[in-house]
């Protein structure tokens, strides 16, 4: 479970986030949806620790993640390129990461096999090293990179953009099915709320820093998102 | 058009991050640089007299060694300067002929400040000639003839830039040319003299270089623009990858998996090839030292063995943990212990400081007492100054561009008062130590002094890398937000 605590986080006199209360549950599978500026990134960066809060915090599984670095354990995210190491090949990135959270190489390999189809490939043996891959193919190996090690947490950030239509397919398949898993909390961010609507049991739209919708998913819950956004 | 282009550029040196710093920074740096040029103007003024006190005829003298100073300039430019091409990328589908682009990207070479330097030197050196009566057209067309050659140099650089097989002849050629004149066997000075000279005594010699420059300008000119496209020139060269599991190094652990990033880190990446390159320049910088006699015996002896050996811990280790900080947020999502971490580039900065001392084994050449040296400095190396490298490293702040060779020099972020702190003792230490064994007048007392505080520091590792840690975790938001500007 996931706890948010009167979490503000401000740039000078800007607040840029401000969620009061915020509960998410384990197993559940949570979307943020916002414009720009919203604050996704920002709240996500926050819940991995990478920025500092101005006030309140987030408590991940007992463990609030500013003062302890045990969430790191069962913890997997990926928020952009800055999450790959741009010189090495793929499979020695997925190595290395394994190494660090101590899977050896047949479980990491064991991991890749069931991620082929994802990879359609274009990632593995390819003689590429990071740095040279396409931005979609950046994104395919920052996403897997995270189920290394059977994370609890797992969180990506807009995980669809960038994606060709048929990759944005089979992701959404791969987070469904950690979704079923009621030991994973999967958290996506996204600007396509179709995609979201689809993929998560509860959506919360972000405004400017702040909660302005929490809603889980139904038959309606898409037009009503769509309502919201609409110009 | 050019007026575009001049804005563009100014604004792009204006709001480049570098002016980002604070007054404070800039001043300094306003000083530093005023320094140099002073500094530049007095070695032109003062090359004239000097050499007229040892009784030689200046601009002789400087002809003379004219073509070893351009070789310097060469080898500098091929590692130091970077051809502008990517930022003319905006510019190709914009309604702008493509050899006012080349023209453009070319014609600024012309003021980077490699060409722009050697102003300082030549200037006031002409106008000493000038004023002790030189020939005037003389001097002009000498001092027009060099700026050409550095011209020339210049755009020879691009052609060659990032051929390292054409680099690498030339450089074989150069350190063959200096060994054969040191040993008297072969002198090309003769041969170039001559040709500098000349650029002085006749007049029409001038158009020599002229000749060669527009040639080369006209190569240069049609080599740019026959690639300029994305898939060719402008084209970020990718390379195959190869893969190397270095499976040996599992048997170590978490160490070892750190290990095998960073040996992956120095070998794939320009800029820290660069930093082995620097590292390998840096154990031949005892031989200014040794070769003189002034220097035997003094502090400068210690101060020397300090760079011969720790050219790679200390241009490596300055920047730990800037060199992962293209992937710094990775890092500080996966739980991986910082122990282990510094561990790991500790290890590979021993390793470095003892290839060093191998390696300087030559200036044994110049007696055991140097040796000897340098062996007990690389000692205090190891057990001490890698640990204040650490340090200066932990308060370093700059995003470290793996791809560009560019900030290799030392960059201004990475200085401040902390990291000052830290830099000083690296050097001081030994000279301190040394100094006490020549008030001793034993110069042994020095080297085991040296010696001993390498090993002193040794024991202490584990307390050292404790608070190393610490400022780590202090430091962790800022230096994320730090990494994450690019310039």
């Amino acid at each position: 479970m996931i706890q948010v605590n009167n979490l503000t986080k401000k740039y000078n006199a800007t607040t840029v986030l401000n969620i009061q209360e915020l509960e998410i549950p384990k197993g559940q599978s949570f979307g943020l949806v916002g414009n720009n500026g919203a604050g996704k990134t920002t709240f996500f960066s926050l819940l991995l620790d990478l920025i500092e809060p101005t006030s309140g915090g987030i408590i991940n599984h007992n463990i609030e993640v500013n003062t302890s670095e045990n969430w790191k354990n069962f913890t997997g995210a990926f928020l952009d390129e800055s999450f790959l190491i741009g010189y090495l090949t793929a499979e020695e990135y997925f190595y290395f990461i394994g190494e660090l959270r101590g899977q050896n190489k047949a479980d990491v390999d064991a991991l890749l096999k069931k991620y082929e189809e994802f990879f359609n490939n274009e990632i593995l043996n390819t003689k590429k090293y990071l740095r040279d891959l396409s931005k979609g193919n950046m994104k395919k190996v920052g996403i897997i990179a995270t189920l290394i090690g059977n994370p609890e947490v797992v969180i990506l950030d807009e995980p669809f953009a960038n994606l060709d239509p048929t990759t944005v397919n089979r992701l959404k398949k791969i987070v469904k099915e950690l979704a079923e898993n009621p030991d994973v909390t999967v958290l996506i961010s996204s600007h396509d709320l179709i995609h979201t609507v689809e993929v998560c049991n509860r959506i919360v739209a972000l405004n400017k820093g702040e909660v302005v919708k929490d809603i889980n998913t139904s038959e309606e819950t898409l037009k009503e998102l769509e309502a919201f956004f609409a110009v | 058009m050019i007026k575009h282009f001049l804005t563009l550029e100014w604004k792009s040196f204006v709001r480049s991050a570098s002016f980002k710093t604070d007054l404070a920074f800039k001043i300094f740096m306003a000083l530093i640089f005023l320094s140099f040029a002073v500094m530049f103007i007095f070695m032109g003024i003062g090359a004239f007299y000097g050499i007229k006190k040892a009784g030689l005829e200046p601009l002789q003298t400087v002809n003379k060694f004219m073509i070893y100073y351009l070789f310097a300039d060469m080898m500098m430019r091929y590692f130091f300067q970077k051809i502008p091409t990517l930022t003319i990328r905006p510019l190709l589908v914009l309604p702008i002929k493509k050899n006012t682009i080349v023209h453009f990207s070319l014609g600024k070479t012309i003021l980077n400040y490699f060409n722009t330097t050697h102003a300082f030197f030549f200037i006031p050196f002409s106008i000493i000639l000038l004023i002790n009566g030189y020939s005037v057209l003389g001097v002009i067309t000498w001092h027009l003839g060099i700026l050409t050659v550095i011209l020339f140099i210049n755009f020879l650089n691009i052609l060659i830039n990032n051929k390292d097989l054409i680099f690498g002849i030339v450089a074989t050629i150069v350190i063959g040319l200096i060994a054969s004149q040191y040993y008297k066997l072969f002198d090309i000075t003769i041969y170039t003299q001559p040709f500098f000279q000349g650029l002085y005594e006749h007049v029409w010699m001038v158009l020599v270089p002229i000749f060669a420059l527009l040639i080369i300008y006209y190569f240069t000119f049609n080599f740019f623009k026959k690639d300029l496209t994305l898939d060719e020139r402008l084209h970020i060269k990718k390379n195959l990858a190869k893969s190397n599991d270095l499976t040996w190094l599992n048997q170590f652990g978490t160490l070892g998996t750190f290990l095998k990033n960073d040996i992956k880190l120095l070998m794939r990446n320009k800029r820290a090839k660069t930093t082995l390159y620097m590292s390998f320049f840096f154990l031949f910088y005892g031989l200014i030292f040794f070769t003189q006699d002034i220097y035997k015996n003094s502090v400068m002896q210690a101060f020397a063995a300090v760079f011969v050996t720790g050219g790679f811990l200390i241009n490596f280790g300055q920047f730990v943990p800037s060199w992962d900080s293209s992937y710094y947020q990775l890092m500080m999502t996966q739980s991986i212990s910082y122990k282990e971490y510094l561990n790991s580039k500790w290890w590979l900065m021993v390793i470095g400081t003892a290839i060093s001392m191998l390696l300087a084994s030559f200036y044994i050449y110049f007696g055991w007492d140097i040796y000897i040296t340098i062996l007990a400095v690389g000692i205090y190396n190891i057990g001490f100054n890698s640990f204040l490298v650490l340090f200066t490293g932990a308060y370093t702040r700059t995003a470290i561009d793996l791809e560009s060779a560019k900030g290799a020099f030392g960059d201004k972020k990475a200085f401040n008062v902390k990291t000052l702190l830290f830099s000083l003792p690296q050097m001081i230490i030994p000279i301190l130590l040394f100094g006490i064994g020549l008030l001793a007048d034993n110069f042994y007392i020095g080297i085991a002094l040296i010696a001993c505080f390498g090993i002193l520091g040794l024991l202490f590792k584990s307390r050292i890398f404790l608070l190393i840690e610490k400022i780590f975790q202090k430091e962790k938001y800022n230096a994320i937000v730090a990494y994450k500007q690019k310039n």
